[in-house]
Protein backbone atom coordinates (compact mmCIF):
# COMPACT_ATOMS: atom_id res chain seq x y z
CA UNK A 1 0.00 0.00 0.00
CA UNK A 2 -0.37 2.37 -1.81
CA UNK A 3 -0.65 0.47 -5.10
CA UNK A 4 -0.48 1.73 -8.66
CA UNK A 5 -2.72 0.89 -11.60
CA UNK A 6 0.30 -0.60 -13.40
CA UNK A 7 0.87 -2.98 -10.47
CA UNK A 8 -2.79 -3.97 -10.42
CA UNK A 9 -2.73 -4.59 -14.18
CA UNK A 10 0.31 -6.80 -13.73
CA UNK A 11 -1.67 -8.89 -11.22
CA UNK A 12 -4.65 -9.00 -13.60
CA UNK A 13 -2.41 -10.26 -16.41
CA UNK A 14 -1.07 -13.01 -14.17
CA UNK A 15 -4.58 -13.94 -13.09
CA UNK A 16 -3.76 -13.02 -9.49
CA UNK A 17 -5.89 -9.93 -9.01
CA UNK A 18 -8.40 -9.94 -6.17
CA UNK A 19 -11.61 -8.47 -7.52
CA UNK A 20 -14.85 -8.02 -5.59
CA UNK A 21 -18.08 -6.16 -6.29
CA UNK A 22 -19.10 -2.97 -4.50
CA UNK A 23 -21.69 -5.07 -2.66
CA UNK A 24 -19.23 -7.75 -1.55
CA UNK A 25 -16.64 -5.23 -0.35
CA UNK A 26 -19.01 -3.91 2.31
CA UNK A 27 -18.91 -7.11 4.39
CA UNK A 28 -15.21 -7.67 3.78
CA UNK A 29 -14.34 -4.19 5.02
CA UNK A 30 -16.57 -4.67 8.04
CA UNK A 31 -15.09 -8.05 8.96
CA UNK A 32 -11.44 -7.41 8.23
CA UNK A 33 -11.17 -3.68 8.64
CA UNK A 34 -10.36 -1.13 5.97
CA UNK A 35 -6.59 -1.46 6.28
CA UNK A 36 -6.45 -5.20 5.71
CA UNK A 37 -9.15 -5.16 3.04
CA UNK A 38 -7.28 -2.45 1.12
CA UNK A 39 -4.16 -4.59 1.11
CA UNK A 40 -5.97 -7.68 -0.12
CA UNK A 41 -8.33 -6.23 -2.69
CA UNK A 42 -7.09 -4.88 -6.02
CA UNK A 43 -10.30 -3.86 -7.76
CA UNK A 44 -13.90 -3.16 -6.75
CA UNK A 45 -16.49 -3.34 -9.54
CA UNK A 46 -19.61 -1.18 -9.61
CA UNK A 47 -22.70 -1.25 -11.79
CA UNK A 48 -25.92 0.51 -12.64
CA UNK A 49 -28.78 -0.09 -15.06
CA UNK A 50 -31.38 2.61 -15.48
CA UNK A 51 -33.15 4.79 -18.01
CA UNK A 52 -30.97 7.62 -19.37
CA UNK A 53 -32.60 9.90 -21.90
CA UNK A 54 -29.29 11.55 -22.73
CA UNK A 55 -28.28 8.70 -25.02
CA UNK A 56 -27.86 8.32 -28.73
CA UNK A 57 -26.10 6.34 -31.41
CA UNK A 58 -23.93 7.69 -34.19
CA UNK A 59 -24.11 5.55 -37.31
CA UNK A 60 -22.09 5.64 -40.51
CA UNK A 61 -24.26 3.91 -43.07
CA UNK A 62 -21.82 3.68 -45.96
CA UNK A 63 -22.52 5.08 -49.42
CA UNK A 64 -25.35 4.00 -51.69
CA UNK A 65 -25.06 3.72 -55.48
CA UNK A 66 -25.62 6.36 -56.75
CA UNK A 67 -24.54 8.33 -53.70
CA UNK A 68 -26.92 10.36 -51.55
CA UNK A 69 -26.03 13.23 -49.21
CA UNK A 70 -27.91 12.43 -46.01
CA UNK A 71 -26.29 15.43 -44.29
CA UNK A 72 -28.84 18.22 -44.44
CA UNK A 73 -31.51 15.87 -45.74
CA UNK A 74 -34.10 14.02 -43.74
CA UNK A 75 -33.79 10.46 -42.55
CA UNK A 76 -36.11 8.09 -40.75
CA UNK A 77 -35.26 4.77 -39.14
CA UNK A 78 -38.44 2.71 -38.65
CA UNK A 79 -40.29 6.04 -38.97
CA UNK A 80 -38.28 7.64 -36.16
CA UNK A 81 -36.59 10.86 -37.34
CA UNK A 82 -32.84 10.97 -36.87
CA UNK A 83 -30.41 13.89 -36.83
CA UNK A 84 -28.67 14.54 -40.14
CA UNK A 85 -26.55 17.62 -39.55
CA UNK A 86 -23.30 15.79 -40.30
CA UNK A 87 -21.41 14.43 -43.32
CA UNK A 88 -23.12 12.57 -46.16
CA UNK A 89 -23.30 9.12 -44.58
CA UNK A 90 -23.33 9.92 -40.84
CA UNK A 91 -26.49 10.14 -38.79
CA UNK A 92 -27.34 10.24 -35.10
CA UNK A 93 -30.39 8.71 -33.50
CA UNK A 94 -31.46 10.00 -30.10
CA UNK A 95 -33.14 7.81 -27.50
CA UNK A 96 -36.15 10.09 -27.05
CA UNK A 97 -36.94 10.72 -30.74
CA UNK A 98 -40.54 9.86 -31.71
CA UNK A 99 -42.19 9.08 -35.05
CA UNK A 100 -43.91 12.18 -36.45
CA UNK A 101 -47.28 10.45 -36.26
CA UNK A 102 -46.99 9.51 -32.58
CA UNK A 103 -49.93 11.19 -30.83
CA UNK A 104 -47.55 12.27 -28.06
CA UNK A 105 -49.52 13.67 -25.11
CA UNK A 106 -52.48 14.76 -27.24
CA UNK A 107 -54.02 11.54 -26.01
CA UNK A 108 -53.13 12.00 -22.38
CA UNK A 109 -51.27 10.22 -20.89
CA UNK A 110 -49.45 9.23 -24.08
CA UNK A 111 -48.07 5.71 -24.35
CA UNK A 112 -44.85 6.36 -26.32
CA UNK A 113 -44.54 2.73 -27.32
CA UNK A 114 -41.81 3.22 -29.91
CA UNK A 115 -39.00 5.71 -30.36
CA UNK A 116 -35.27 6.15 -30.78
CA UNK A 117 -34.41 3.97 -27.79
CA UNK A 118 -36.39 1.13 -29.31
CA UNK A 119 -34.64 1.54 -32.67
CA UNK A 120 -31.26 1.29 -30.92
CA UNK A 121 -32.47 -1.81 -29.06
CA UNK A 122 -33.60 -3.43 -32.33
CA UNK A 123 -30.31 -2.56 -34.03
CA UNK A 124 -28.46 -4.32 -31.21
CA UNK A 125 -30.86 -7.26 -31.51
CA UNK A 126 -29.64 -7.67 -35.09
CA UNK A 127 -33.00 -6.81 -36.65
CA UNK A 128 -33.30 -5.10 -40.03
CA UNK A 129 -34.27 -1.45 -39.72
CA UNK A 130 -36.19 0.47 -42.41
CA UNK A 131 -34.29 3.52 -43.68
CA UNK A 132 -36.19 6.16 -45.61
CA UNK A 133 -34.27 9.26 -46.63
CA UNK A 134 -34.66 12.26 -48.85
CA UNK A 135 -31.95 14.73 -49.87
CA UNK A 136 -31.56 17.75 -52.11
CA UNK A 137 -29.09 16.26 -54.60
CA UNK A 138 -25.65 17.62 -55.53
CA UNK A 139 -23.18 17.03 -58.36
CA UNK A 140 -21.26 14.56 -56.21
CA UNK A 141 -24.31 13.10 -54.42
CA UNK A 142 -27.01 13.11 -57.09
CA UNK A 143 -29.57 10.83 -55.48
CA UNK A 144 -32.64 12.38 -53.88
CA UNK A 145 -34.42 9.47 -52.27
CA UNK A 146 -33.62 6.07 -50.86
CA UNK A 147 -35.68 3.39 -49.14
CA UNK A 148 -33.82 0.34 -47.90
CA UNK A 149 -33.19 -1.95 -44.97
CA UNK A 150 -30.08 -1.54 -42.84
CA UNK A 151 -28.56 -3.92 -40.35
CA UNK A 152 -26.01 -3.28 -37.63
CA UNK A 153 -23.61 -5.86 -39.04
CA UNK A 154 -23.52 -4.18 -42.46
CA UNK A 155 -23.01 -0.54 -41.53
CA UNK A 156 -19.55 0.91 -40.93
CA UNK A 157 -19.46 2.39 -37.45
CA UNK A 158 -22.12 2.35 -34.78
CA UNK A 159 -21.18 4.17 -31.62
CA UNK A 160 -23.29 4.61 -28.52
CA UNK A 161 -22.68 7.98 -26.93
CA UNK A 162 -24.27 9.14 -23.70
CA UNK A 163 -23.53 12.79 -23.02
CA UNK A 164 -24.85 12.09 -19.53
CA UNK A 165 -25.09 8.86 -17.62
CA UNK A 166 -24.37 7.20 -14.25
CA UNK A 167 -25.80 10.08 -12.21
CA UNK A 168 -24.13 10.34 -8.82
CA UNK A 169 -27.26 10.15 -6.68
CA UNK A 170 -30.67 11.41 -7.75
CA UNK A 171 -34.00 12.76 -6.55
CA UNK A 172 -36.71 10.60 -5.06
CA UNK A 173 -39.89 11.71 -6.83
CA UNK A 174 -43.21 12.11 -5.01
CA UNK A 175 -46.53 13.76 -5.82
CA UNK A 176 -48.27 16.17 -3.45
CA UNK A 177 -51.13 16.94 -5.83
CA UNK A 178 -54.50 15.21 -5.84
CA UNK A 179 -54.18 13.56 -9.27
CA UNK A 180 -51.78 10.95 -10.65
CA UNK A 181 -48.86 12.51 -12.48
CA UNK A 182 -46.81 11.02 -15.30
CA UNK A 183 -43.14 11.91 -15.17
CA UNK A 184 -39.70 10.75 -16.25
CA UNK A 185 -39.60 9.26 -12.77
CA UNK A 186 -42.59 7.06 -13.62
CA UNK A 187 -46.24 7.23 -12.61
CA UNK A 188 -46.64 8.90 -9.22
CA UNK A 189 -49.79 8.36 -7.22
CA UNK A 190 -51.59 11.41 -5.80
CA UNK A 191 -51.40 12.66 -2.22
CA UNK A 192 -47.98 11.17 -1.54
CA UNK A 193 -49.30 7.79 -2.64
CA UNK A 194 -45.94 6.63 -3.97
CA UNK A 195 -42.31 7.66 -4.37
CA UNK A 196 -39.92 6.54 -7.10
CA UNK A 197 -36.14 6.52 -6.99
CA UNK A 198 -33.51 5.72 -9.59
CA UNK A 199 -30.05 4.71 -8.42
CA UNK A 200 -28.29 1.48 -7.62
CA UNK A 201 -27.16 3.13 -4.36
CA UNK A 202 -24.24 1.22 -2.86
CA UNK A 203 -23.42 -0.36 -6.25
CA UNK A 204 -23.55 2.83 -8.29
CA UNK A 205 -20.18 3.87 -9.81
CA UNK A 206 -19.88 7.49 -8.66
CA UNK A 207 -21.28 6.80 -5.19
CA UNK A 208 -18.25 4.54 -4.67
CA UNK A 209 -15.79 7.17 -5.86
CA UNK A 210 -17.41 10.30 -4.48
CA UNK A 211 -14.51 12.67 -5.26
CA UNK A 212 -13.63 11.13 -8.67
CA UNK A 213 -10.23 10.01 -7.42
CA UNK A 214 -10.03 7.02 -9.75
CA UNK A 215 -12.72 7.55 -12.39
CA UNK A 216 -11.64 10.10 -14.97
CA UNK A 217 -11.48 10.85 -18.66
CA UNK A 218 -10.29 7.74 -20.47
CA UNK A 219 -11.42 5.24 -17.81
CA UNK A 220 -12.28 1.94 -19.47
CA UNK A 221 -15.72 0.69 -18.48
CA UNK A 222 -18.45 -1.89 -19.14
CA UNK A 223 -20.97 -0.20 -21.43
CA UNK A 224 -24.10 -1.95 -22.65
CA UNK A 225 -22.41 -5.35 -22.48
CA UNK A 226 -19.32 -4.24 -24.40
CA UNK A 227 -16.24 -2.21 -23.57
CA UNK A 228 -16.58 1.55 -23.46
CA UNK A 229 -14.80 4.59 -22.10
CA UNK A 230 -15.50 7.66 -20.01
CA UNK A 231 -15.24 10.43 -22.59
CA UNK A 232 -15.71 13.51 -20.42
CA UNK A 233 -17.64 14.66 -17.40
CA UNK A 234 -21.30 14.22 -18.21
CA UNK A 235 -23.61 17.14 -18.87
CA UNK A 236 -25.08 18.75 -15.74
CA UNK A 237 -22.00 17.56 -13.79
CA UNK A 238 -22.43 19.30 -10.46
CA UNK A 239 -19.68 18.25 -8.06
CA UNK A 240 -20.08 21.06 -5.51
CA UNK A 241 -23.35 19.90 -3.91
CA UNK A 242 -24.05 19.18 -0.26
CA UNK A 243 -22.21 16.06 0.90
CA UNK A 244 -22.41 13.84 3.97
CA UNK A 245 -19.61 13.12 6.47
CA UNK A 246 -18.67 10.20 4.21
CA UNK A 247 -18.19 12.70 1.31
CA UNK A 248 -21.09 11.12 -0.57
CA UNK A 249 -23.31 13.72 -2.31
CA UNK A 250 -26.78 14.11 -0.82
CA UNK A 251 -28.10 15.67 -4.04
CA UNK A 252 -27.79 14.84 -7.75
CA UNK A 253 -24.09 15.58 -8.41
CA UNK A 254 -21.49 14.22 -10.82
CA UNK A 255 -22.27 12.55 -14.13
CA UNK A 256 -20.27 10.72 -16.82
CA UNK A 257 -20.25 11.09 -20.59
CA UNK A 258 -19.55 7.62 -21.96
CA UNK A 259 -18.86 6.17 -25.38
CA UNK A 260 -18.59 2.66 -26.79
CA UNK A 261 -18.97 0.40 -29.81
CA UNK A 262 -22.65 -0.46 -30.30
CA UNK A 263 -21.67 -3.54 -32.29
CA UNK A 264 -20.23 -5.13 -29.13
CA UNK A 265 -23.30 -4.41 -27.05
CA UNK A 266 -25.97 -6.87 -25.97
CA UNK A 267 -29.71 -6.78 -25.67
CA UNK A 268 -29.68 -7.49 -21.94
CA UNK A 269 -27.91 -4.21 -21.29
CA UNK A 270 -29.72 -1.84 -23.66
CA UNK A 271 -33.45 -1.70 -23.45
CA UNK A 272 -35.92 0.69 -25.10
CA UNK A 273 -38.26 2.14 -22.48
CA UNK A 274 -41.64 3.87 -22.53
CA UNK A 275 -42.67 6.28 -19.81
CA UNK A 276 -46.42 6.75 -19.71
CA UNK A 277 -47.33 10.39 -20.29
CA UNK A 278 -43.68 11.39 -20.60
CA UNK A 279 -41.90 9.84 -23.57
CA UNK A 280 -39.61 7.08 -24.59
CA UNK A 281 -35.99 6.50 -23.73
CA UNK A 282 -33.42 3.77 -23.26
CA UNK A 283 -31.98 2.01 -20.23
CA UNK A 284 -28.23 1.47 -20.42
CA UNK A 285 -26.04 -0.76 -18.29
CA UNK A 286 -22.76 0.71 -17.06
CA UNK A 287 -20.07 -0.83 -14.91
CA UNK A 288 -16.96 0.94 -13.70
CA UNK A 289 -13.94 -0.70 -12.05
CA UNK A 290 -12.36 1.10 -9.14
CA UNK A 291 -8.68 0.32 -8.53
CA UNK A 292 -7.95 0.10 -4.82
CA UNK A 293 -4.95 2.41 -4.74
CA UNK A 294 -5.23 3.34 -1.07
CA UNK A 295 -7.16 2.72 2.14
CA UNK A 296 -9.11 5.89 1.52
CA UNK A 297 -10.39 4.55 -1.81
CA UNK A 298 -11.39 1.26 -0.24
CA UNK A 299 -13.23 3.13 2.51
CA UNK A 300 -15.21 5.01 -0.16
CA UNK A 301 -16.06 1.72 -1.90
CA UNK A 302 -17.41 0.18 1.27
CA UNK A 303 -20.20 2.74 1.50
CA UNK A 304 -23.58 1.10 2.15
CA UNK A 305 -27.18 2.01 1.33
CA UNK A 306 -27.86 3.11 4.91
CA UNK A 307 -25.21 5.85 4.55
CA UNK A 308 -26.35 7.27 1.20
CA UNK A 309 -29.10 9.89 1.37
CA UNK A 310 -31.29 11.27 -1.38
CA UNK A 311 -33.68 14.24 -1.40
CA UNK A 312 -37.43 13.68 -1.78
CA UNK A 313 -38.82 16.15 -4.31
CA UNK A 314 -42.43 16.99 -5.18
CA UNK A 315 -42.86 16.51 -8.92
CA UNK A 316 -46.32 18.06 -9.06
CA UNK A 317 -45.20 21.58 -8.19
CA UNK A 318 -41.66 22.11 -6.85
CA UNK A 319 -39.86 20.27 -9.65
CA UNK A 320 -41.77 21.66 -12.65
CA UNK A 321 -41.64 25.18 -11.20
CA UNK A 322 -37.92 24.79 -10.44
CA UNK A 323 -38.40 25.51 -6.75
CA UNK A 324 -35.47 24.29 -4.66
CA UNK A 325 -37.57 22.89 -1.77
CA UNK A 326 -37.26 19.30 -0.78
CA UNK A 327 -39.69 17.28 1.31
CA UNK A 328 -36.94 15.60 3.28
CA UNK A 329 -34.07 13.17 2.93
CA UNK A 330 -34.15 9.40 3.00
CA UNK A 331 -31.51 6.70 2.81
CA UNK A 332 -31.31 4.07 0.10
CA UNK A 333 -31.70 1.43 2.81
CA UNK A 334 -35.15 2.89 3.60
CA UNK A 335 -36.00 3.24 -0.09
CA UNK A 336 -35.15 -0.40 -0.68
CA UNK A 337 -37.25 -1.65 2.22
CA UNK A 338 -40.15 -0.22 0.24
CA UNK A 339 -41.49 2.49 2.55
CA UNK A 340 -40.22 5.94 3.47
CA UNK A 341 -41.59 8.53 5.86
CA UNK A 342 -42.47 11.84 4.22
CA UNK A 343 -44.24 14.56 6.16
CA UNK A 344 -45.19 12.03 8.81
CA UNK A 345 -46.74 9.69 6.27
CA UNK A 346 -45.61 6.28 5.21
CA UNK A 347 -45.06 6.32 1.44
CA UNK A 348 -44.49 3.12 -0.62
CA UNK A 349 -41.43 3.27 -2.88
CA UNK A 350 -40.57 1.81 -6.26
CA UNK A 351 -37.38 1.82 -8.25
CA UNK A 352 -36.75 2.67 -11.89
CA UNK A 353 -33.20 1.45 -12.02
CA UNK A 354 -32.73 -2.30 -11.74
CA UNK A 355 -30.67 -3.46 -8.80
CA UNK A 356 -30.50 -7.11 -9.98
CA UNK A 357 -29.11 -5.90 -13.31
CA UNK A 358 -26.59 -3.65 -11.51
CA UNK A 359 -25.44 -6.70 -9.52
CA UNK A 360 -25.08 -8.72 -12.71
CA UNK A 361 -23.05 -5.95 -14.36
CA UNK A 362 -20.68 -5.65 -11.39
CA UNK A 363 -20.27 -9.45 -11.40
CA UNK A 364 -19.69 -9.60 -15.16
CA UNK A 365 -17.03 -6.90 -14.98
CA UNK A 366 -15.44 -8.76 -12.08
CA UNK A 367 -15.29 -11.92 -14.21
CA UNK A 368 -13.77 -10.05 -17.16
CA UNK A 369 -11.03 -8.65 -14.93
CA UNK A 370 -10.37 -11.95 -13.17
CA UNK A 371 -10.06 -13.71 -16.52
CA UNK A 372 -7.52 -11.12 -17.63
CA UNK A 373 -9.76 -9.83 -20.43
CA UNK A 374 -10.15 -6.33 -19.07
CA UNK A 375 -7.25 -4.18 -17.92
CA UNK A 376 -7.63 -0.96 -15.97
CA UNK A 377 -6.71 2.41 -17.40
CA UNK A 378 -5.05 5.43 -15.87
CA UNK A 379 -7.32 8.45 -16.39
CA UNK A 380 -5.97 10.84 -19.01
CA UNK A 381 -7.37 13.77 -17.07
CA UNK A 382 -9.50 14.02 -13.93
CA UNK A 383 -13.18 14.93 -13.85
CA UNK A 384 -13.83 18.38 -12.39
CA UNK A 385 -14.02 17.95 -8.62
CA UNK A 386 -15.80 19.83 -5.87
CA UNK A 387 -13.13 22.54 -5.92
CA UNK A 388 -13.38 23.15 -9.68
CA UNK A 389 -16.17 25.67 -9.54
CA UNK A 390 -18.07 23.67 -12.18
CA UNK A 391 -21.77 23.90 -11.32
CA UNK A 392 -25.14 23.11 -12.76
CA UNK A 393 -26.67 26.28 -14.17
CA UNK A 394 -30.31 26.94 -14.99
CA UNK A 395 -31.61 28.64 -18.10
CA UNK A 396 -32.43 32.22 -17.20
CA UNK A 397 -34.63 33.92 -19.76
CA UNK A 398 -33.51 37.19 -21.30
CA UNK A 399 -35.36 39.62 -23.53
CA UNK A 400 -34.55 39.17 -27.21
CA UNK B 1 -67.70 -26.29 -0.69
CA UNK B 2 -67.79 -22.58 -1.44
CA UNK B 3 -65.28 -21.37 -3.99
CA UNK B 4 -64.32 -18.12 -5.67
CA UNK B 5 -62.69 -18.02 -9.09
CA UNK B 6 -61.75 -15.33 -11.52
CA UNK B 7 -62.71 -16.03 -15.09
CA UNK B 8 -62.68 -14.29 -18.44
CA UNK B 9 -65.85 -14.66 -20.50
CA UNK B 10 -65.72 -14.15 -24.24
CA UNK B 11 -69.15 -13.48 -25.72
CA UNK B 12 -69.55 -14.09 -29.44
CA UNK B 13 -71.27 -11.25 -31.26
CA UNK B 14 -74.75 -12.85 -31.34
CA UNK B 15 -74.83 -13.27 -27.55
CA UNK B 16 -73.79 -9.77 -26.58
CA UNK B 17 -77.38 -8.58 -26.19
CA UNK B 18 -78.56 -11.45 -23.98
CA UNK B 19 -78.91 -11.58 -20.21
CA UNK B 20 -76.47 -14.37 -19.57
CA UNK B 21 -74.64 -13.17 -16.49
CA UNK B 22 -77.95 -12.55 -14.76
CA UNK B 23 -78.84 -16.22 -15.12
CA UNK B 24 -75.68 -17.16 -13.28
CA UNK B 25 -77.22 -15.49 -10.25
CA UNK B 26 -80.80 -16.55 -10.75
CA UNK B 27 -80.38 -20.17 -11.86
CA UNK B 28 -77.08 -21.15 -10.32
CA UNK B 29 -76.97 -19.03 -7.19
CA UNK B 30 -73.55 -17.59 -8.03
CA UNK B 31 -72.33 -14.20 -6.91
CA UNK B 32 -70.30 -12.15 -9.31
CA UNK B 33 -68.07 -9.17 -9.12
CA UNK B 34 -67.18 -7.48 -12.40
CA UNK B 35 -63.48 -6.73 -12.63
CA UNK B 36 -63.41 -5.59 -16.23
CA UNK B 37 -65.93 -5.32 -19.02
CA UNK B 38 -65.66 -4.30 -22.61
CA UNK B 39 -68.73 -4.97 -24.69
CA UNK B 40 -69.08 -3.24 -28.00
CA UNK B 41 -72.33 -3.92 -29.92
CA UNK B 42 -70.74 -5.11 -33.14
CA UNK B 43 -67.85 -7.05 -31.70
CA UNK B 44 -67.09 -9.80 -29.27
CA UNK B 45 -67.84 -8.92 -25.66
CA UNK B 46 -65.43 -9.52 -22.86
CA UNK B 47 -66.12 -9.76 -19.17
CA UNK B 48 -63.72 -10.46 -16.35
CA UNK B 49 -65.64 -11.79 -13.36
CA UNK B 50 -64.96 -13.04 -9.93
CA UNK B 51 -67.50 -15.85 -9.50
CA UNK B 52 -68.29 -17.14 -6.02
CA UNK B 53 -70.61 -19.88 -4.88
CA UNK B 54 -70.81 -23.60 -4.17
CA UNK B 55 -68.41 -25.69 -6.23
CA UNK B 56 -71.29 -27.68 -7.70
CA UNK B 57 -73.18 -24.54 -8.72
CA UNK B 58 -70.04 -23.04 -10.16
CA UNK B 59 -69.49 -26.06 -12.35
CA UNK B 60 -73.11 -26.05 -13.51
CA UNK B 61 -72.89 -22.34 -14.26
CA UNK B 62 -69.73 -22.73 -16.29
CA UNK B 63 -71.28 -25.65 -18.17
CA UNK B 64 -74.29 -23.48 -18.96
CA UNK B 65 -72.02 -20.73 -20.27
CA UNK B 66 -70.23 -23.17 -22.55
CA UNK B 67 -73.54 -24.55 -23.82
CA UNK B 68 -74.84 -21.16 -24.87
CA UNK B 69 -71.55 -20.44 -26.62
CA UNK B 70 -69.59 -18.30 -24.17
CA UNK B 71 -65.90 -19.15 -24.07
CA UNK B 72 -64.67 -19.35 -20.48
CA UNK B 73 -61.01 -18.95 -19.55
CA UNK B 74 -59.41 -18.85 -16.13
CA UNK B 75 -58.07 -15.36 -15.56
CA UNK B 76 -54.57 -16.16 -14.42
CA UNK B 77 -53.53 -17.14 -17.94
CA UNK B 78 -54.20 -13.71 -19.25
CA UNK B 79 -51.84 -11.32 -17.56
CA UNK B 80 -48.37 -12.49 -18.28
CA UNK B 81 -44.88 -11.18 -17.81
CA UNK B 82 -42.30 -11.40 -20.55
CA UNK B 83 -39.44 -12.65 -18.44
CA UNK B 84 -36.86 -11.56 -21.00
CA UNK B 85 -38.09 -7.96 -21.13
CA UNK B 86 -38.57 -7.56 -17.38
CA UNK B 87 -35.57 -5.78 -15.90
CA UNK B 88 -36.71 -6.29 -12.29
CA UNK B 89 -36.70 -2.56 -11.75
CA UNK B 90 -39.76 -2.51 -9.54
CA UNK B 91 -41.66 0.37 -11.12
CA UNK B 92 -44.80 -1.80 -11.07
CA UNK B 93 -44.80 -2.35 -7.33
CA UNK B 94 -46.60 0.79 -6.22
CA UNK B 95 -48.86 0.72 -9.30
CA UNK B 96 -50.53 -2.66 -8.70
CA UNK B 97 -53.63 -2.27 -6.53
CA UNK B 98 -53.54 -5.86 -5.28
CA UNK B 99 -49.86 -6.23 -4.44
CA UNK B 100 -49.21 -8.76 -7.19
CA UNK B 101 -45.55 -7.73 -7.38
CA UNK B 102 -43.15 -8.43 -4.55
CA UNK B 103 -39.46 -7.77 -4.15
CA UNK B 104 -37.34 -10.61 -2.89
CA UNK B 105 -35.30 -8.83 -0.22
CA UNK B 106 -31.99 -10.63 -0.74
CA UNK B 107 -31.76 -10.60 -4.55
CA UNK B 108 -34.14 -7.69 -5.22
CA UNK B 109 -35.78 -9.73 -7.96
CA UNK B 110 -39.36 -8.66 -8.53
CA UNK B 111 -41.70 -11.64 -8.37
CA UNK B 112 -45.04 -11.56 -10.18
CA UNK B 113 -47.70 -13.35 -8.14
CA UNK B 114 -50.26 -14.48 -10.69
CA UNK B 115 -52.81 -15.46 -8.09
CA UNK B 116 -53.13 -11.91 -6.81
CA UNK B 117 -53.67 -10.34 -10.23
CA UNK B 118 -57.16 -9.06 -11.06
CA UNK B 119 -56.22 -8.05 -14.60
CA UNK B 120 -56.90 -4.38 -14.00
CA UNK B 121 -54.27 -3.59 -16.61
CA UNK B 122 -52.63 -0.73 -14.68
CA UNK B 123 -49.16 -2.23 -14.79
CA UNK B 124 -49.23 -2.75 -18.55
CA UNK B 125 -48.54 0.83 -19.52
CA UNK B 126 -46.66 1.74 -16.37
CA UNK B 127 -43.95 -0.89 -16.94
CA UNK B 128 -41.17 1.01 -18.77
CA UNK B 129 -39.88 -1.89 -20.89
CA UNK B 130 -43.47 -3.06 -21.48
CA UNK B 131 -42.83 -6.47 -20.00
CA UNK B 132 -46.42 -6.95 -18.82
CA UNK B 133 -49.03 -8.08 -21.33
CA UNK B 134 -52.71 -8.88 -21.18
CA UNK B 135 -53.83 -11.58 -23.53
CA UNK B 136 -57.55 -12.02 -23.88
S1 LIG C 1 -42.07 -2.52 -14.02
FE1 LIG C 1 -41.93 -4.05 -15.64
S2 LIG C 1 -39.73 -4.39 -15.86
FE2 LIG C 1 -40.00 -3.37 -13.92
S3 LIG C 1 -40.15 -5.09 -12.46
FE3 LIG C 1 -42.22 -4.54 -13.05
S4 LIG C 1 -42.69 -5.94 -14.72
FE4 LIG C 1 -40.47 -5.96 -14.49
S1 LIG D 1 -52.99 -6.22 -14.16
FE1 LIG D 1 -53.48 -4.99 -12.34
S2 LIG D 1 -53.71 -6.49 -10.71
FE2 LIG D 1 -52.66 -7.56 -12.38
S3 LIG D 1 -50.50 -7.32 -11.90
FE3 LIG D 1 -51.05 -5.63 -13.26
S4 LIG D 1 -51.56 -3.95 -11.88
FE4 LIG D 1 -51.60 -5.82 -10.64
Amino acid sequence: MPKTIAEINERIRKGQAVVVTAEEVIDIAEKEGVEKAAQEIDVVTTGTFGPMCSSGAFLNLGHSKPRIKLGGGSVYLNDVPVYTGFAAADICIGATALPNNDPRNRIYPGEFNYGGGHVIEELVAGKDIRLIATAYGTDCYPRKKIETLINLKDINEAVLFNPRNAYQNYNVAANLSDRPIYTYMGVLKPNLGSANYCSAGQLSPLLNDPYYKTIGIGTRIFLGGGVGYVAWQGTQHNPGVLRGDNEVPRRPAGTLAVIGDLKQMKLEWLRGMSFLGYGCTIAVGIGVPIPILSEEILAYCSVRDADIFAPVVDYSEAYPQREPDILGEVSYAELKIGRIMVRGREVPTASLSSYPKAVEIAKTLKEWIKRGDFLLTEPVAPLPGAESGVTFKSLEERLI
Amino acid sequence: MAISKRVVLHFPRHLVGQTITYRLVKDFDLEFNILKASVTPKEEGLLVLELSGEQEDYEKGVRYLAEVGVRVQPLSQNVIRDEVRCTHCGACITICPTGAFEVEPSTRWVNFLHAKCIACGLCIKACPPRAMEVRF
